[in-house]
């Protein structure tokens, strides 16, 4: 019963992380952009949602203000500085996200304070279902999984089935070849940029709902979302979406077992301590054999 | 040729004169205070300079130097820590017990940030431009989020050890003679990073980042250079951690955290990439800007955000990049 709640806790984990992960991996794969600023845009979201729910009441509007909101900030951010560093290499990027991050946090704090913001949520979405076999599982848990899975096959169908998805896929195998054919690229870069975004402060607002939404919250999601980036190899959705899923079962099962394991061999509180320290650093080491076994990583075609 | 060669080492005598008078400058004036800032200038330079030699010289950008860094700074406060409840650090395989002799605590802080870039190296070098940056930060955190998990050494609360470690025949706790030590330590890894870069393993490290390719042709397998160069300039880096953690008389996870990895980039490319006393000026300028922008507004952060993205977009050589040029010009 434990196991199947975990379980059912680290499917919500991956969904979400593979929110913020979707967005990251096409940017790279389109653009070839490294973009730190992408947790940023995950906390704008929330932001956007707690802000447009505390003054409408209505958390509905908060949700879909989070999609709009991320989506126009990251256009203009992409208009006004990441438009000019696609040339460059990988350094200024860094750099130059790594600035916008500061940007980024510090005007929120500014706006907004340093105190955390709660969401109410709706009663719809609130509370518990029993699942079959008896389990009590929070609702709004489930209504992630839902979401995440809804955005996997929407964004499926939007890269193999429409004209956009088409635009994206050759500008991701050859960009000048697809300027050459007319395409809009400095448009079609616009728009990729705003899907991520859009995609990040989604699951920035679902999060904070769920927890709360403060300033620096989008730092460590970026960083597991990177992880997943890796492991499932850039420019791939499946992958994204593969990677997402390992990485969330792995953290959420290792912080649930690994103590418990451990204790059948050790005293109960060095159990505690190194199950802990263990858990904690399962996915990186999951990383690392992913590493070791196809640099690429899992769907990568190019290292 | 000549010249500019000239010029660059004036540049770097003027840089490291100025650090140097600043701190000199303030104890005649009994400014203490600016003799800290620039003893953390010069441990932060020294921890630039590591980076540089990875990032500048070999190409390899690396965002998870502040795992090195917070490995030598735990190590040092591992080992005052034990000194000071006379405590053995370890007693498997052997007995080894804490100290609080800087001579004693730096091979251990270089080895073991060495050891950690050996690990980290051999597995992201396998990997290449974003992977590499992702992968390196990556491992980063996993040790920071480590360092926060292991109540041991105090966790999230990090580790305090009061007294400040010792070298024979100073007083480190007066402010110049620490200042002394972190600035002979810059220049001793100045001087090796000069030397190294014109040896036939900095040229070829320098022409593996030119043209990855071509060096391969020619008979050379980068990875092993590449990873050299990444484990000395993680044991630089691992030696400011140490100095750093001695400057404050504490070490906690923020040393690990991602924040400092970008902070030591920062200082890197803000003096100018691959020039030897860029990452000194950088750090030396990000100091001073923390404390004039600090004074201006609770959110200098963000001003500073908007000066370095104003630098990497108009100013890509960063700012010793910008003195050499008009130099050039005139």
């Amino acid at each position: 019963m434990l196991l199947a709640e975990q379980a059912l806790n680290g499917l919500q984990y991956g969904m979400m992380l593979f929110l913020m992960a979707a967005g990251l991996t096409l940017v790279f794969g389109v653009m070839g952009l490294i973009n730190l600023a992408h947790g940023s845009l995950y906390m704008f979201g929330a932001f956007a949602c707690a802000a447009v729910a505390a003054a409408t009441g209505s958390f509905w509007l908060g949700l879909a203000a989070s999609l709009v909101a991320a989506a126009a900030a990251g256009a203009l951010v992409e208009m006004v500085v990441i438009r000019r560093l696609y040339a460059r290499d990988h350094l200024d990027q860094v750099l130059a996200t790594f600035a916008l991050i500061l940007v980024f946090s510090e005007g929120t704090r500014w706006l907004f304070g340093s105190f955390p913001l709660y969401l109410t949520l709706p009663p719809t979405l609130s509370g518990a279902v029993v699942l079959p076999g008896g389990l009590h599982y929070p609702l709004f848990r489930l209504v992630i999984i839902g979401f995440g899975a809804a955005v996997a096959v929407g964004l499926w169908w939007l890269i193999t089935r429409t004209r956009l998805g088409i635009r994206i896929r050759a500008g991701e195998a050859d960009r000048e070849m697809i300027g050459a054919l007319g395409v809009d690229i400095a448009r079609l870069y616009t728009i990729v940029f705003a899907l991520g975004a859009a995609l990040a402060g989604f699951a920035g607002a679902l999060v904070g709902s769920m927890q709360s939404v403060q300033v620096g919250m989008g730092e460590p999601v970026l960083i597991l979302a990177f992880v997943v980036v890796v492991i499932g190899g850039i420019g791939s959705i499946k992958g994204a979406l593969v990677g997402a899923l390992l990485v969330g079962m792995t953290d959420t099962l290792g912080k649930a077992l690994l103590p418990g394991l451990f204790a059948r061999v050790l005293d109960t509180s060095s159990a505690n301590t190194i199950g802990a320290s263990l858990a904690s650093m399962l996915i990186y080491i999951l990383m690392a054999v992913v590493l070791i076994l196809r640099p690429q990583g899992l769907f990568g075609a190019r290292a | 040729m000549r010249q500019t060669l000239n010029r660059d080492t004036a540049i770097n005598l003027i840089i490291f004169g100025l650090l140097v008078a600043t701190a000199v400058g303030a104890q005649l004036m009994g400014d203490g205070f600016t003799v800290t800032l620039a003893t953390k200038a010069a441990i932060f330079g020294l921890a630039g300079v590591g980076l540089n030699l990875a990032l500048g010289y070999g190409g390899l950008i690396s965002f998870g130097h502040a795992a090195f860094f917070g490995i030598g700074g735990y190590v040092t406060g591992i080992f005052a820590s034990h000194a000071s409840l006379g405590t053995p650090v370890t007693s498997l395989p052997f007995t080894v017990m804490g100290s609080n002799e800087m001579l004693g605590i730096w091979p251990m802080a270089m080895l073991a940030a060495g050891l950690a870039a050996l690990v980290i190296g051999a597995l992201s070098l396998r990997t290449s431009g974003v992977y590499f940056i992702m992968v390196t930060l990556a491992f980063a955190q996993m040790l920071y989020y480590f360092a926060i998990s292991w109540p041991r050494y105090g966790g999230e609360d990090g580790l305090s050890f009061y007294v400040r470690n010792t070298f024979p025949g100073l007083n480190t706790f007066a402010p110049l003679q620490y200042f002394t030590i972190c600035a002979a330590l810059l220049a001793i890894a100045l001087v090796f990073t000069a030397v190294v870069t014109q040896s036939r393993f900095g040229l070829t490290l320098q022409a593996a980042r030119q043209n990855s390719q071509r060096t391969v042709a020619v008979g050379i397998r980068p990875y092993a250079i590449r990873l050299t160069a990444f484990v000395l300039s993680g044991m630089i880096v691992g030696l400011a951690g140490s100095l750093y953690a001695d400057l404050n008389r504490f070490v906690s996870p923020s040393m690990l955290s991602w924040h400092m990895s970008g902070e030591i980039m920062v200082f890197v490319i803000l003096g100018g990439v691959g020039r030897l006393c860029g990452p000194v000026a950088g750090a030396a300028i990000f100091i001073l800007l923390e404390q004039v922008l600090g004074g201006i507004s609770d959110y200098w952060q963000a001003l500073l955000g908007l000066l370095l993205l104003a630098i990497v977009l108009f100013a890509p050589g960063g700012l010793i990049g910008i003195v050499t040029r008009r130099g050039r010009n005139a």
